[in-house]
């Protein structure tokens, strides 16, 4: 590079109505949406309406928290699917007292969710292991959990079908804490402390930085490693926590299922919620609208009478649409 | 250097080794192991997975991944499905032909609005179960058992699988491809380094788009033989099969960042975890401990953990040599 | 002499972002020469190269090539009309094995089939012309760099090049490599194929050049036939000094009381790290400017990395304050009072999507914080603190850095250091790429921060910057520390001839 290139100046770019469409995109396809239901889908101003969306979206929004926080730092996690059907095969083995015997039902659920979000989180441990200490890239070193980690689950539950019916348990999927589904409460919940790491923490500027240019971040003394290890290990921890209240909300627990599929679906909510997917910025507001608005289209689409599989393929196209105007944006 | 070249032999030699112990395993442990009927149907069962490993080993070569590739296949056998009463060809024709539509489809998102192959082809995997469901009515498709079509999954020819036989051509033709011709060559050039591949003046983006197409089109003719196997167009088929697709062409010693890579190993990779399942099936049926069939992923994962953390090694090794 | 031309450049400008990077630049290339191409960073040689190969699109200028007007958009049609590249980091495939490096591209066929025992032959047959035997099936990637040099440049033969051009060729080559690429060469040379060689080692443009064009601020400056022109003469074309030049102030650097220096309190002895760090020794004293001087490729970015410890040293120890020091990273170098402010500000100091705040935060900021939540109060004082010293232009602390200038980007990162209150700042290149306003400030800043006791160690590759500057001057040639000298020593002319010709026996 030469001395001319590198001497950046200040010009006032002018405004690319890509880097628009890729900064307010999303708020303004919420709104159209939310307008749009408003007059064509009958029932839509319902309490219930609300319900069934946020619920529905809880999951999403609780993995995709935590790789929103992987992708900031410019990596990937493919394997939260998979560690979802761990944590959600584990728990009921747990409490039901199919591992070791356990009196109190209480005790039984705590225990049941400590060691099910404990083990997601040492797997995801393990990825951030392989990325930090061989450097393997992010895509590929989860990827063998991607394979493995569902296998595991089935294995543990010989791939059958764990119903339940213990309410202290379930209540993180069914119950209500004045009137709130109580998994909306702990998305909430997940949602705020992300975005107030990612603001007010050294912890969310180091990733930030990772994320932003690796380099400059080592030589200003940020333990480059470290700091991956741990936020795969969060992205393991919230998708443990995703795990349970999706068998909590069914009852059951099939390791084939759970999770199937959320890799694409937190990574979409994360694009669409405009943080890059190179890294170096992340947005948990954003992605929490994201996912909100995948969520929508969905509805929208089955609330008028259109096929589950015709939603599949519109889902897809958006995910492309956000990514690569979130590139569009960025090159300008 | 003697560090690569160990790494090398045992990515090229280590797979066919592991199958010939695993095959004598087997022999000495079971009987009718090594009988026509178990042969034959290790052979039929596993040419679709053999089929789409073939494409994502070229794919993988480039230094890309393609994950659509097992519902690729569910919407071939749809499509393969309807057009099954106009025979076996028409079959094929339909099948491939979605196939090489999605395989299109991908390399436009991947060479021209640089989309990262993975979120691509995850994209396009959910699109292509989609378009699955919705051309066969969320049921599965019945063939026509009429026009000869079903033979390509369930008939013989000279004592051999057709299918078998299918996969056999298809990996004559990708191991020629790949050594003797010039467009192989360029798929390993752009998937060691692109950079140099284009400052070497390869079309780096039409050998890459020739690798999503083929891996697509593969894709296609693995649904067409499902179908004619299970006699039904098959819309929820096929979820899993990119992951035995990745496992056995990394098993089979392809780098995963790509650059290496071989067709042959890669059939040994198909057949060695398609055996393994086989082997699974018979210590169950001896009846001491009972393995289930989830064991397969659980050791394809750690058969990749081990291959890829070589792999890093030896990356490592070569990046740190001056 | 027009007859004989292989190579004709006359009046390129071109401009990046309205910055002028080649003004009027000309470059002629006989036919059967080896011509060298000199210059200092930035003096526009890699610009000039990137035009003649269809990289860059010049703005002006003529260009003809074998006789004909020569007019080309890509590297790869550069290639096919003749002029093949050999860049510093060799461009070739590593896993891939030599015949492939070689062939790909004009890959020979039978039967519409790859004829992999031709191209073999073929590939043998090119290499045995530099006198290289080797396994051409083995990849390019388990040979030494030496010869997968010489596999470029047989690829290079192989397409017929009238010229190649070798970027830096030498700078991963043991002494032996060398001489076997010198003779590879001479070969070319007798064939009648012209070469285009870019050194910072001078020794190695004698050995093997005919003629030596140089390039200064984008200008062509001086071409001449490599046996009439000394080393000292060449350098001093190249930094655009007269080698007798008159007295005066050009930096902003003012005189320093030669007493008020501290006692030693950084200390560094037999460093060395692969083949550009080979014995490099020096000190510094507490408020003490010293200065490093060398060609690139010296070796002076390379030795303050590892004084930093952001690269591993094979040998050689330090001292920090009179205690052994020995970090093993950056974040032991910062907690032993260290910063550095890196040469290249784009790769390796500024996050671009981060705010100036930010940015100036990124080291201070664990110790800023109160149980890993950021102070934002002390953190916003700090940060206004200095962009008021700094006097940095920017609209507030939220602005991103990314919208700022290349000088107040360098403030920026000036600050990240100065607010982690260091004993020994590294300042690799401060004022490069920065307009003159700037520069002025930011030596003046230098200056006075050591008037407060700071310990500064400037590389610098402008003379006037570090004869001015700096208390005392180490110049590095090749990896050895070849001088030391103090204020008073270190004139223009000493300094040069030090770069140019000196030898670690004349250090001590």
């Amino acid at each position: 590079m030469t001395d001319a290139t590198r001497a950046t100046v200040i010009e006032r770019r002018p405004i690319n109505p890509f880097d628009l469409l890729a900064r307010y995109g999303t708020v303004i396809a919420l709104v159209l949406l939310i307008v749009f239901n408003l007059i064509f889908t009958t029932n839509f101003a319902t309490l219930q309406t609300l319900n069934v969306n946020l619920t529905q979206v809880c999951t999403i929004v609780i993995v995709a928290v935590g790789m929103t926080l992987v992708i900031a730092t410019g990596g990937i996690d493919l394997s939260v699917g998979s560690l979802m059907s761990i944590s959600g095969a584990l728990a009921p083995m747990v409490f039901m007292s199919k591992l070791f015997p356990i009196g109190n039902i209480y005790l039984a659920v705590a225990l049941a969710i400590i060691i099910a979000v404990g083990v997601a989180t040492l797997l995801g441990l393990f990825n951030g292991w392989l990325i930090a200490r061989f450097r393997i890239q992010p895509i590929i070193a989860t990827l063998v959990l991607f394979i493995a980690g569902r296998g595991i689950a089935q294995v543990m539950t010989n791939g059958q079908l764990q119903t339940f019916k213990v309410p202290e348990f379930q209540f993180i999927g069914l119950g209500r804490v004045l009137g709130i589904p109580f998994q909306v409460i702990v998305m909430l919940v997940l949602v705020i402390i992300a975005a107030w790491v990612i603001r007010k923490t050294v912890f969310g500027r180091q990733i930030l930085a990772i994320g932003g240019n690796e380099k400059a971040s080592g030589l200003s003394g940020i333990a480059v490693k470290k700091v991956k290890l741990v936020v795969y290990a969060v992205s393991g921890f919230c998708a443990g926590i995703a795990g349970l209240v999706v068998i909590a909300i069914n009852s059951a627990s099939d390791a084939n299922l759970v999770g199937l599929g959320m890799e694409l679906d937190a990574i979409a909510a994360v694009a669409v919620g405009g943080t890059l997917l190179s890294g170096g910025r992340a947005s948990i507001i954003g992605t929490l609208l994201g996912a909100l608005t995948i969520q929508l289209v969905r509805y929208t689409l089955l609330a008028n009478g259109v096929p589950d599989s015709v939603a599949q393929v519109a889902q897809a196209v958006i995910i492309i649409a956000a990514v690569w105007v979130q590139q569009q944006g960025r090159s300008a | 250097m003697t560090r690569i070249h160990l790494a090398r032999m045992v990515g090229s030699y280590g797979v066919l080794i592991a199958l010939a112990l695993l095959i004598l395993f087997g022999y000495l442990r079971y009987e009718n192991f090594l009988g026509l009927f178990n042969i034959m149907s290790v052979l039929r069962y596993n040419s679709m997975f053999a089929l789409v490993a073939l494409g994502m080993c070229f794919v993988i070569m480039t230094g890309g991944i393609d994950l659509s590739v097992g519902t690729v296949a569910a919407l071939g056998s749809v499509a393969a499905a309807y057009a099954s009463p106009y025979g076996p060809v028409a079959g094929v024709v339909a099948g491939v032909a979605v196939g090489l539509v999605v395989g299109l489809i991908n390399a436009v998102m991947i060479t021209r609005m640089h989309i990262m192959p993975f979120i691509a082809t995850l994209a396009s995997m959910l699109a292509a179960s989609g378009t699955a469901l919705l051309l066969a009515n969320n049921r599965s498709v019945p063939v026509s058992y009429q026009s000869g079509f079903t033979e390509l999954g369930q008939g013989n020819f000279i004592g051999l699988p057709i299918p078998a036989i299918i996969a056999t051509i298809a990996f004559i033709l990708g191991w020629l491809v790949l050594n003797y011709t010039a467009t192989g060559r360029g798929v390993l050039a752009v998937g060691g380094s692109e950079e140099s591949a284009k400052l070497m003046g390869l079309p780096a983006d039409r050998i890459k788009t020739l690798a999503y197409v083929a891996s697509g089109g593969l894709a296609g003719l693995a649904g067409v033989v499902l179908a004619a196997q299970f006699g039904a167009g098959q819309p929820i088929e096929g979820v899993g099969w990119e992951l035995f697709a990745i496992a056995s062409v990394v098993v089979g010693g392809t780098l995963l960042t790509g650059g290496v890579g071989s067709v042959g190993a890669t059939l040994a990779g198909v057949l060695l975890l398609g055996i393994l399942f086989t082997v699974l099936n018979f210590e169950n049926g001896l009846g001491w401990i009972s393995l289930s069939a989830y064991w397969q992923s659980v050791i394809r994962g750690a058969f990749l953990l081990v291959v890829v953390i070589l792999q890093a090694r030896l990356v490592a090794g070569e990046t740190t040599r001056t | 002499m027009g007859e004989d031309l292989l190579l004709a450049m006359a009046g390129v400008d071109k401009r990046f972002a309205g910055i002028p990077a080649l003004i009027g630049a000309s470059f002629e290339v006989r036919r059967g020469e080896v011509h060298a191409l000199i210059g200092q960073n930035g003096a526009g040689k890699s610009t000039l190269i990137k035009v003649l190969t269809g990289y860059h699109k010049k703005d002006a200028g003529s260009v003809s090539f074998d006789g004909k007007p020569f007019e080309v958009t890509s590297p790869q049609q550069a290639q096919a009309s003749g002029i093949s590249t050999i860049y510093q980091e060799i461009n070739l495939v590593p896993y891939r094995s030599i015949t492939e490096n070689i062939c790909l591209g004009r890959e020979k066929r039978r039967f519409g089939l790859l004829d992999w025992g031709a191209m073999h032959a073929e590939a043998e047959r090119l290499l045995a012309r530099f006198n290289i035997k080797a396994d051409v099936r083995r990849p390019v990637m388990e040979f030494s760099t030496a010869t997968q040099q010489m596999v470029a440049i047989a690829r290079a033969i192989g397409f017929d090049a009238k010229l190649v051009i070798m970027d830096e060729p030498t700078s991963s080559l043991d002494e032996r490599e060398v001489g076997v690429l010198f003779d590879v060469i001479r070969q070319l040379k007798a064939e009648g194929v012209s070469v285009v060689f870019v050194s910072h080692k001078l020794d190695e443009l004698y050995a093997v050049c005919d003629r030596v064009t140089i390039m200064r601020d984008g200008r062509t400056v001086r071409v001449a036939e490599i046996s009439g022109i000394g080393k000292l003469d060449l350098v001093s074309s190249m930094l655009g000094r007269e080698i007798a030049r008159v007295e005066g102030h050009a930096t902003a650097f003012t005189d320093r009381d030669p007493a008020k220096l501290g006692e030693t309190l950084f200390a560094a002895e037999h460093l060395s790290a692969g083949s550009a760090v080979r014995d490099v020794s020096f000190s510094i004293r507490r408020g003490e400017i010293a200065g490093f001087a060398g060609l690139l490729g010296a070796g002076r970015t390379e030795t303050a990395r590892l004084a930093f410890a952001a690269d591993k040293r094979s040998g050689g120890t330090m001292t920090l304050g009179g205690a052994p020091y020995d970090p093993a990273s950056p974040i032991d170098a910062i907690a032993a009072g260290l910063g550095f402010c890196t040469e290249d500000r784009k790769a390796e100091g500024i996050v671009p999507d981060m705010s100036v705040a930010e940015n100036m935060m990124l080291a201070l900021m664990p110790k800023l914080a109160k149980s890993g939540i950021i102070d934002e109060a002390r953190q916003r004082v700090v940060v206004e603190k200095f962009i008021k010293a700094l006097s940095i232009k920017c609209s507030g602390p939220n602005q991103k850095i990314r919208e700022l200038s290349g000088g107040n980007q360098q403030k920026v990162l000036l600050g990240r250091w100065l607010a982690t209150e260091p004993r020994l700042l590294i300042l690799d290149e401060p004022t490069r790429g920065i307009d003159v306003g700037a520069k002025g400030e930011i030596q003046a800043l230098i200056k006075s921060l050591a008037d407060d006791g700071l310990a500064v160690l400037m590389i610098s590759s402008e003379l006037e910057e570090v004869i001015e500057g700096a208390d005392r001057v180490f110049v590095l040639r090749e990896g050895l520390t070849v001088s030391e000298m103090t204020r008073a020593e270190a004139s223009e002319d000493a300094i040069m001839a030090a770069m140019a010709e000196g030898s670690p026996e004349a250090a001590r």
